[in-house]
Parts: structure tokens; sequence; C-alpha cells
């Protein structure tokens, strides 16, 4: 049984118990623990069930390579999934609750599966679903989906805040450890400013744990010593709890900030998305030890040998009284040292090598009177829920069980593999080091910047220098060479000296014993999280799965969200053993970012809820809000689609706000419009280039409506076009398209014409524009007073700039409706005091501000294009009938070439007319028309669509406007367009302007 | 006339970790041009008295400046009540010279982030390098803040003067706010 010891612990607290609960079940830690080392103390070994076979599982590591022990930790809105139980850190009133099982941790039915695993093997899912297929949607998925998977989502809003923040410096060091540390200090000493970031809460790594001493004192005094130095060099910025989570193209790095996971009750945001640009990175990530493969390797209470340290060490935790440890090197012999020192059995070492002569660690164990059997492996580890014993075996055989010792815990280790991630995301290659069996980073192919030169260095453990004498000469080096790629003059000092025991070499095992049968292999797990065991890679092999990346997706080894960082090299070398190719060859999977799940919050930063989009307001907004305003998203504006009274449906508002406006007065907000001013002498001359139609002839005072087309021809923005002076232009673009017309505008300007003389601004916001529309327009204006606005005046098309109520205001006569209509510019400043004033001179006239959707009926009444409806990026100004706006006379505009190629000057093109439904019913939107015939396809033929369609209020039936094959020619034609109700809609083509033909209402 | 406006008319918090005050109405004139020809320069010093800035430099005294936006185009600083003579004066300095001259007064909002967290508060929304090594009184910046564009200089060794567009002026306050938001210091920077 686990349990907590007297003695040890030193990263705890003792004087500061903590209460948490697992699984409903209360318990005790102490400040320090993490959720790992506290169930370990408390005796619970058990911490979940696999993913596919739901077997029990518990803890085999101490960090952030933790394949078993994830948790839903928290409730409402602090719940998280897939929390790993080992870097999470214990606060008081932690609750956390076990995944995978119903209905309990200890009783658990889907744990039939694992009697069935031999009919579940790797593929089964494509295997045996695949037919008959429409079973797959409706049966086979449901139920499958409600077996997968490891936490549960959230369901509530998430109670927390989020940040980012960014961040620049010369050297980047991930990973606190000696190598980091070391690396940190001689690139800090150039003067480089040095950023060291440390995803645990603890300086060092595991030197304190695996002890060894450099310059004469131990090696824990000198990670204390090297992180005071560093806090007092202005130049270097220390963070713990931040891990490096990718590496991207020039220097960028995201860094994982855990703010208040340890202290959920301070206030502030609970992660910090750190978003860094460095000029060099050192990646000093250390090393993960491998598990080996033997039958029952994931029974609880099988650990990595130097978790299994770390926890007697860090944590005063014991795995177990009696622990047997199997290992392949001499490392593992620490873990034996650890728990005798600490007053614990260890009944035998199985060391899997055979050497000529003990190595220094045999002798060391043989002194304490630890027995070692050389040659030897594990046939199987005896227990379910917990080790009870394990039958060993010889390794050079089959398994034939030599012996049985009964214990309570296994310490495993079979090499250690350096975390070459973080090198890994940008194109940093690795080689296959045959000595330590392991990938490690191929210095000579780093990943490179956008000069060719490398900008990751790899230090320490991460970089396949495993002894704390090669870690500090190469963080020593990687932190001078990152100093120096970074610019800076490195001056030679002396590196401290380590030293470490010496070490017979490891010898690889990749499968335990290397002659186990089918029986065997089928219970040694490679993959705890997503259960693929050494017979599932093998089977992938035979069935032809031979790329890595293949067998992967289909064991799904390693696809798990620890991303097989226990797993990977343990499943490529069964994978090279069953291809009967070399490792090198196999190769490895691909490292993407993050190295370890990020939460999605910190991805998210501040944007959420009320910033969660830049909301752009006119400076009417409030006043549209307080007065019904139905609001409808344009780009990132928000404009009035109606302004709904009480006891009015929106679509009472929007009829009755159409009517008002041909019939009194109505206001509307325009100010979203865009207003380009495009100055200089050779003004005119681009206007014409961007212009279908010609503008350089427009004369001061008047205005003009342009259409813009892409080079390609198709319409992209419409407006009109004021000229104010010899040299300036105000040139009006749609709503969505002022930054998009603006930077048109500055591309031609800039790439192609820059020795026009032209400049642009964009001043869209500087001005509310109100357009004041309908038969009663003029008369406001003119109590409003100021300002000449009569038909002699002002005439239509023209502007003039004057007062109107004491405001200073450039007053337009266009008009969007064909009503007598006025659109009036004042500064933003003053838009809801003009606006205020219109109102009170309005309240006789029978004002009314009108929306979005009666500003749409209008112009569709009097057969008015909208740029977004009656075009889609496909369509031409001669197909909307706009010839007259088209410019012969000109050699040249944007869209000329293209509008006379074949297929758009095709009289087959579908072109615009007006539409009315016999009954008078509404078209619906985006309907299509049905010819004779059928296509290849056996479809019906097409023959047009509608592009826009309303109820008219002041026609009192439904008016639309569409595309269709010959319209023009078909006028008087009755079409057919088919809806998605199972009705057919009978509409007569006719001319699309339905409202006042002659233009009378505007010409007053 | 009436009294004109900010978008968000006299906004402030000191709740957090910052102080961020809406300034009152700022005279602001756009002027492209051709930087190096002495009638740009003229035009530009003589309204707002002071020197022209260098590239990626803003030189302001109270509500008086010039601020450098591109290769081609200045923002000139001076009180809101003067920009309409101020337009006037430059365009007379300008005479045939070739430039555009604009009133952006009120297409604009301006904040003041201030306190010794101030930076930390700016560096979480800009992806600028704000240590106070990199980024001093003097100097000026156009870039975004989150997912609008937005320029800033500073007015002090921890003050910020900030500029959005007027429509975004709420989504950058309330930006600003979060990310000020008490016990968020970053414990990196200090004024």
């Amino acid at each position: 049984m686990s349990t907590r010891l007297a003695t040890g612990g030193r990263l705890l607290n003792k004087q500061k118990a903590l209460n948490f609960s697992f699984n409903g079940k209360r318990l005790r830690g102490y400040e320090g623990d993490t959720l790992a080392s506290a169930l370990l103390a408390n005796d619970q070994m058990l911490v979940g069930r696999s993913f596919k076979y739901h077997r029990p599982r518990g803890v085999v590591a101490s960090g952030a390579e933790e394949p078993n022990g994830l948790v839903n930790l928290g409730a409402e809105g602090k719940f998280e999934p897939n929390q790993r139980v080992t870097t999470t850190e214990l606060f008081e009133g932690l609750s956390a609750q076990s995944q995978n099982h119903w209905p309990s941790l200890e009783f658990d039915v889907g744990a039939i599966n694992t009697h069935l695993s031999r009919f579940l093997p790797a593929g089964f899912y494509y295997k045996m679903f695949i037919h008959p297929r429409p079973l797959w949607k409706h049966v086979y998925e449901p139920i499958i989906r409600q077996s997968a998977g490891l936490g549960r989502a959230p369901k509530a809003r998430d109670a927390d805040t989020y940040e980012h923040f960014h961040f620049f410096c010369d050297v980047m060091v991930i990973g606190g450890g000696v190598a980091g540390l070391q690396a940190a200090k001689s690139a800090a000493a150039t003067g480089a400013k040095v950023l060291l970031v440390e995803q645990t809460a603890h300086w060092g790594g595991r030197a304190p744990v695996d002890g060894g001493t450099v310059d004469g004192v131990p090696v824990e005094n000198f990670v204390d010593q090297t992180v005071s130095e560093l806090e007092t060099m202005p130049n270097v910025i220390l963070r713990k709890r931040l891990m490096g989570a990718g590496v991207y193209d020039h220097g960028y790095v995201l860094g994982y900030e855990q703010l208040r996971d340890h202290a959920p009750e301070k206030p502030g945001p609970r992660h910090r998305l750190w978003r860094i640009r460095a000029a060099h990175i050192v990646t000093a990530t250390g090393a993960i030890e491998r598990p080996l493969p033997f039958a029952g390797n994931d029974v609880p209470g099988v650990m990595l040998a130097s978790a299994v340290r770390d926890y007697v060490v860090n944590y005063g935790v014991a795995a177990g009284d009696r622990t047997v440890v199997v290992t392949n090197n001499d490392d593992a012999y620490l873990t034996a040292f650890a728990l005798k020192y600490a007053g614990l059995n260890v009944p035998v070492i199985v060391d899997a090598r055979v050497l000529p002569e003990d190595s220094p660690a045999m002798e060391q164990a043989k002194a304490l009177g630890i027995r070692v059997i050389m040659g030897h492996g594990l046939a199987k580890v005896q227990g379910t829920k917990r080790v009870t014993g394990v039958a060993i075996c010889s390794q050079a055989g089959a398994g034939a069980v030599l012996e049985e010792i009964a214990c309570d815990a296994v310490a495993m280790s079979g090499g250690w593999s350096p975390v070459v991630h973080l090198w890994s995301h940008c194109g940093g290659k690795l080689v296959w080091d045959d000595a330590q069996a392991h990938f490690r980073p191929d210095v000579d192919k780093a990943p490179t910047g956008a000069d060719g030169q490398p900008f990751v260095t790899a230090a320490g453990a991460a970089n396949g220098s495993l002894r704390l004498g090669d870690v500090l000469g190469d963080g020593d080096q990687a932190g001078k060479l990152a100093a120096s790629a970074a610019g800076f003059k490195v001056k030679q000092t002396a590196c401290p000296v380590g030293e470490s025991t010496q070490e017979a070499p490891m010898v690889p095992v990749w499968l335990m014993p290397q002659g186990a049968g089918v029986e065997l292999r089928s219970k040694a797990w490679l993959d705890y999280q997503n259960d693929v065991k050494v017979s599932d890679v093998q089977l992938a092999a035979q069935e032809g799965f031979e790329s890595v990346e293949h067998a992967k997706r289909y064991t799904t080894l390693g696809m798990a969200t620890d991303q097989g960082k226990l797993s990977n090299i343990n499943g490529l070398a069964t994978l090279a053993g069953a291809l009967n190719a070399s490792i090198p060859q196999v190769g490895t999977t691909t490292f993407r970012p993050p190295y370890t799940p990020i939460s999605m919050g910190s991805i998210a930063g501040e944007a959420r809820d009320a910033v969660f989009q830049p909301l752009r307001r006119t400076p009417m907004h409030d006043w549209h809000d307080a007065n019904g305003a139905d609001w409808e998203p344009v780009g990132h504006w928000r404009r009035p689609y109606c302004y709904q009274r009480a006891g009015e449906s929106v679509n009472d508002a929007v009829m009755r706000e159409t009517k008002n406006a041909r019939e009194n007065l109505g206001l509307l907000d325009a100010s979203t419009l865009g207003k380009l001013i495009v100055k200089g002498p050779d003004a005119g001359k681009f206007l014409d280039m961007l212009y279908t139609n010609m503008m350089s002839t427009l004369k001061p005072g008047k205005c003009r409506y342009g259409l813009m087309c892409s080079e390609n021809g198709f319409l992209i923005d419409d407006g009109v076009v004021a000229r104010i002076d010899e040299d300036t232009f105000l040139c009006h673009t749609t709503t969505g398209g002022a930054e998009r017309i603006h930077g048109h505008m500055e591309e031609w300007l800039q790439t192609e014409w820059w020795d026009w003389q032209v400049y642009v601004a964009n001043v869209t916001e500087q001005y509310a524009q109100i357009a004041v529309v309908g038969p009663n327009a003029r008369k406001a204006l003119e109590k409003l007073g100021g300002m000449d606005v009569s038909k002699d005046a002002l005439g239509f098309m023209e502007w003039a700039d004057g007062e109107l109520g004491g405001f200073r205001v450039r007053v337009y006569r266009i008009s969007f409706s064909g009503e007598l209509s006025y659109e009036i510019a004042v500064d933003a400043g003053q838009g809801q005091a003009f606006w205020d004033a219109l109102m009170v001179v309005g309240h006789d006239l029978g004002v009314m501000p009108y929306g979005t959707e009666a500003l749409h009926i209008l112009r569709a009444e009097k057969g008015f294009i909208m740029i977004g409806d009656e075009t889609d990026g496909t369509v031409i100004p001669q197909d909307l009938g706009l010839h007259w706006a088209i410019s012969k006379k000109k050699e040249d505009f944007l869209g000329k070439r293209a509008q006379e190629r074949s297929h758009m000057t095709d009289p087959d093109r579908w072109k615009l007319v007006g539409l009315e439904t016999l009954s008078g019913a509404v078209l619906p939107d985006g309907a299509y028309a049905v010819g004779d015939g059928e296509n290849a396809n056996g479809q019906k033929n097409m023959i047009g669509r509608v592009t826009s369609s309303y109820y008219s209020p002041n026609l009192d039936k439904g008016i639309a406007m569409g595309l269709v094959l010959h319209g023009p020619d078909r006028m008087g034609d009755v079409i057919e367009f088919p809806g998605t109700n199972g009705a057919t809609y009978k509409a007569r083509i006719v001319d699309p302007v339905f409202y006042d033909t002659q233009g009378e209402k505007g010409n007053v | 006339m009436s009294d004109p406006v900010t978008a968000l008319n006299g906004v402030s918090s000191d709740s957090g970790i910052a102080t961020i005050t809406g300034v009152p109405l700022q005279g602001m004139i756009t002027l492209r041009g051709d930087l190096s020809a002495a009638a740009v320069k003229n035009a530009a010093t003589g309204v707002a008295a002071v020197d022209m800035p260098g590239q990626g430099e803003a030189n302001c005294v109270e509500n008086r400046g010039i601020c450098w936006m591109s290769p081609d185009e200045l923002l000139v600083l001076c009180p809101y009540e003067t920009v309409a003579a101020n337009i006037e004066k430059m365009q007379q300095t300008l005479g045939i010279q070739h430039a555009l001259v604009a009133n952006v007064s009120d297409a604009r909002a301006s904040f003041r982030l201030g306190g010794p967290r101030a930076r930390e508060v700016l560096a979480k929304l800009c992806p600028v390098d704000l240590s106070p090594g990199a980024f001093t009184p003097g100097m000026f910046r156009r870039t975004r803040m989150a997912q609008v564009p937005a320029a800033f200089w500073m007015r002090n060794a921890d003050t910020f003067q900030i500029i959005c567009f007027r429509s975004q002026a709420r989504y950058v306050f309330d930006l600003l706010k979060i990310s000020a938001q008490p016990g968020s210091e970053v414990h990196l920077y200090h004024a």
C-alpha cells in the first residue's frame, strides 16, 4: 500500500495541512503536494479507468508525461476535465472526480471490455462498423461515443478570466533545471535580456532528487545559489509555473502561465498566455523516463522508477512497502537507494542487462543488501487493482516463470528519452543515439529562421546529455551560443563542474521478456491512455500500416491527451521490430504544439462576453438602443434593423417605417457608409480608373453614382461620389466597403500608380450622416433654418456646405429611396444633438426613424441594386442593366478588359429583372427558377434566381428582383420557382422599378 | 451649434491596476504629403509649435504635437476648438504643394492609461515591446489593441495616451478595464 512517510518530503510544508476530496471522499494532504502525491499518501492507488478496456489505472509518473492520472476537477464554472494529477498542485478544498467509469471507479461495468480485448484489436472500429453503411450514423456512432472519451465536457460558462501578454527578449530559456539555469546564467553574462521559464513550481528539475555535486557542493545548493544570482540580475526574468507550449517561426514562442490554479481564491486571471518573440531559444526541457513493455505493466502500483523516487524524496510518499525495481540501466538504481534510505524494502532489482562485471551502482546496491539479478525480466505483474507481486523470468526467454516475489509496487525504467518536442515544433531534426537508445536533437539540423541560421539550441538532458557533468557544460555552452546568435559578445567564463557516478551503458529493451508470446504481448501496454499494446502495433504492421504515421492512426498510439510522451519511442521500436527495420528508419511521428494541453480560455484571452468581438457603434447608437432598435450586424457595426414600439412585432415596425418614409418623414442613421477623401492633381484620373463611369468630368458641387469593379470585372462596391473642389473628391462606399475600398485604393496607388499625385484618407468616422427622407424632408430642414435647400438652390445630385439649426453641415441631395431626400453630414461629436434637433422639428411632420430593412424595401421598390444582394462576386454591372454607368469613352478602367471577355459578353448570362408573383405572395429569397429539361445529373435546369425579395407595404404585394436567363427579353413571361415548402411560386417577369416609375416623387 | 461630445463622454476607471481616463475632445488633423518638403514640415510645425518628429516618434506638449504615422503621413494635434483655423493656416502654408489635410478629431477616441502598471496592461493587448528600455516617451506606435487598430505614445514615464477609432471606443475602454483587472499584475515592469 502507498503511504506518507514520517520523514522526507523536501517540497512539503507539513505545518499546513490541506483538505481535498476525491470522488466525494474527504482526504488530507500538505501544502506543496501535487494531487498525485496527496492521493498516494492516502493510499489511493486507483485513480481512473482506461479509455478502451476500462482497466484500473494508477499514477505512473510524477510530471507532465502522466498518462493515467486524469481527473475532472472542480464544479460548475470551475469545472475542467482531463487534469493531470501529477501537475495539479494541491489547494484547500480541491475537488476531483475520476473519469471514464460507470457506475463507480471501484466497480466498472465497462471493464468487461478487457475480457473482450481479443475481439477488440487495433482497427476494430474500422473493420467492424463499416457495414452496413447507414447503421454507422444512427447506431454505431452514438454507442461508441457513449462509451468513449475520458473527461466530461464542461457545461457551465467558465467563471475564470484569462489574458495574453506580449513579451520580447534576446534569449528565452525553456526549462528551469540545471541545464536551463546554467544556460540562462551564461547567456545573461553577455548582457542579453534573458527569460527563463519553468513549467513546475520549483527550480532545479530532477537534479535535487537525483543528487550529485557541483564544484564539490550538493547540486541542490548549486540550484539555490544560481537562482539567487539570476534573481539579482536586471536583465534576467525568471518565471515559474510557465510552460513553453510551442515554438513557431521567427522565434515566436507561446508560454502558458498558470497563475491561479494553485491558489484559486486569489483575484485576477487564471491563465496568461505569453506571446514571446525571442532572438534565440534554448530548450532545456529535460528527459522523460520510458516504461518497460512487460505483461501487466499497467496495474496500479507499477510506476516509473524516477517517479517512485520523486514521491519519496519530494513528497515523503512511498508507493509501496516492498518495491521491485526492474530496469535496463543504472539510473533506476537511484530509486532503490532512495527507497532503502527511506527505510523501505526493495526485495530485488531485476536488471535485464548481462554485464561482464558489476557497475558501481550494482556494487552499491549489493553493499546496501539489495538482491540484484542480471539478465532477468518480469514475466508478468500479479494483481488487478493493485500490484500484489511479480513473476520473474529470463529476459532472453519466452517468459517461463522462475520465481514469484510478493511486492506492492514496481519501479520500472526503460531508459530516458530527451524531451525534443519544442526543438521539433519548428522543424528541428533528430538523430538516433544508439548508445542511449533514444532520439536526440541533431545539432546540424536545427530549426532555422529567416536568415537560414538556427534559432533554437537544445541543452542538457533535452540534448541527450543525461549525466550531471555533461548537463552543466552543455547548458553553459547553449547559453553562450544563444547569446552569440542574438548578437551579444560572449566572454570566456568558467563553467561549474558537475560530478556524477560512473554508469554502465544501458541496453535497450523493447519487449520483456524478449521472446514473450502473444498472451504476454497482449498484456504489455505501450500507450496507457489509449490502451495500445505491443500486440496492437504488431498487428498494424502485419496488416500493412507500415508508415509510423499510419500505424499511429490505426492503433491510436500516441493520440491521447498525453500525445504519447511515454509510449512513442517504445511504440515505434515495436513497429521497427515488426517491420524488421531500424528505429531511425521508422522515424517519429510529428511533434506539434502545445507540449501539454493548454486551456481554451488562455487561447481566447480577453476575447469573451462584451469584448468577444469589437462592436462598432455610431454616434447615435445609444439613442437607437433606447428607442427600440432591433439590431442587425453589418460587418462589425450594429445598425438598427427597425425600431420596435411597444406591442409591435419586428415586421409591423418595418411596415410602419417603410410606409412612413414615403408618406411623411423618415430618418436613417447612415453614418456607417464609408467616406473616403481622394485628393491631388491626379485624383480625377485615378477615380476614372477605379469607377466604371467617368468621374473626372464631374463639376465641383455635384454628385455622381458610381460602380467599382475588380480587375476581373466583377462588381465590388458602389456609392455616390461628390466633387469637393478641383483636386478633391469624396467617395461614399458601402458600410462593409469603407476599409476594403480604402485598402484597394492604397494598393493601386502604392504598387501600380505610385507616380500619380493622389492621397487618400478614410474619414468615415469623422461624420455622423443622417438621411432625411420623404415628402416632408425639405420642410423639416427649413424649420431648422440656415441654408437654402430649395429645389433651385440644391438640386438633385448636388451638395452644399452650410448651417442647419446652428450646426455646421454638408448636405448631399441624394436618394436611395426615390423620395425627396437629403443626406446630411455633421461632425460625429454633434451627431446625436443634430439627430435630436431633427426629431424635434420633425415632430409635427410625422417623423420616424427607420432601420435597414425599411431602407432595403424602399430601394427595392425603386429597383436600386444592393451590393451583396444583387451581387455576389460573380456579377458584372452589365448583368444588372447598369450599362448607363459604364463609360464607353474611357480608354481603360479596372474591370474593362475583363468585361470584354467572351464569357462576360455571353448573351446567356442571367440578367436583372423584376419579379411579381401572380398571387401577390412574397417569393422566397434565394429561390431558383426552373426551366425545361434536366441537366447531366438529372436535376431540373435552372434559369434564374431571386436576389432580393420583400413585401412592399406601399404597393401591398410581394416584390422581388432576380437574375434570369434572357430575363429582359422575356417581359411578361411567367416562370416557376419551387419553394422549399413543397409549394411552387409562379412569378411574372417585370421591370425592376415597381414604384414611381417616372421618378416624380424625388423631383420636387 | 451644440457642444460636441466624445464617444464615451468622460468615462474613467481606477478600480484596477492602472487608471483609465477618457480624454476630452482633442483636435487631430491628418496631413499626408512628402514629409521632406519644407511646406509640409512648416504646415505641421506652424500649427503644432513643436519640432518635426523622426520616424516612429511623437513630439507632444500638452494638447499640441506632431505624431509620425507613416513615411507620408503625420497626425497634427492641437486644441479642438482651433482645428478649423489651423486647417486653414496649414492649407495656406502648403500653397500649391501636393498634400491632403483632413480633420479627424471626431473620428477618434482617446484614452489615458496611467500608473506603474500601465506598461503591463498595454502589453497584454498590443504586440509591442513595452519594456522600459524599449518604449520610451517620445516614441509613437501604430499597432493593434486586441482586434482593432490603435496608436499610442507616452505623455510621461508612466502614462500612455491611446488613440482608437471613435466607433470602437467602448470596445477599447472595456479591453483596458479587463486588462487592468485587480490581481492581474505581471510583476515585470516597474516604472
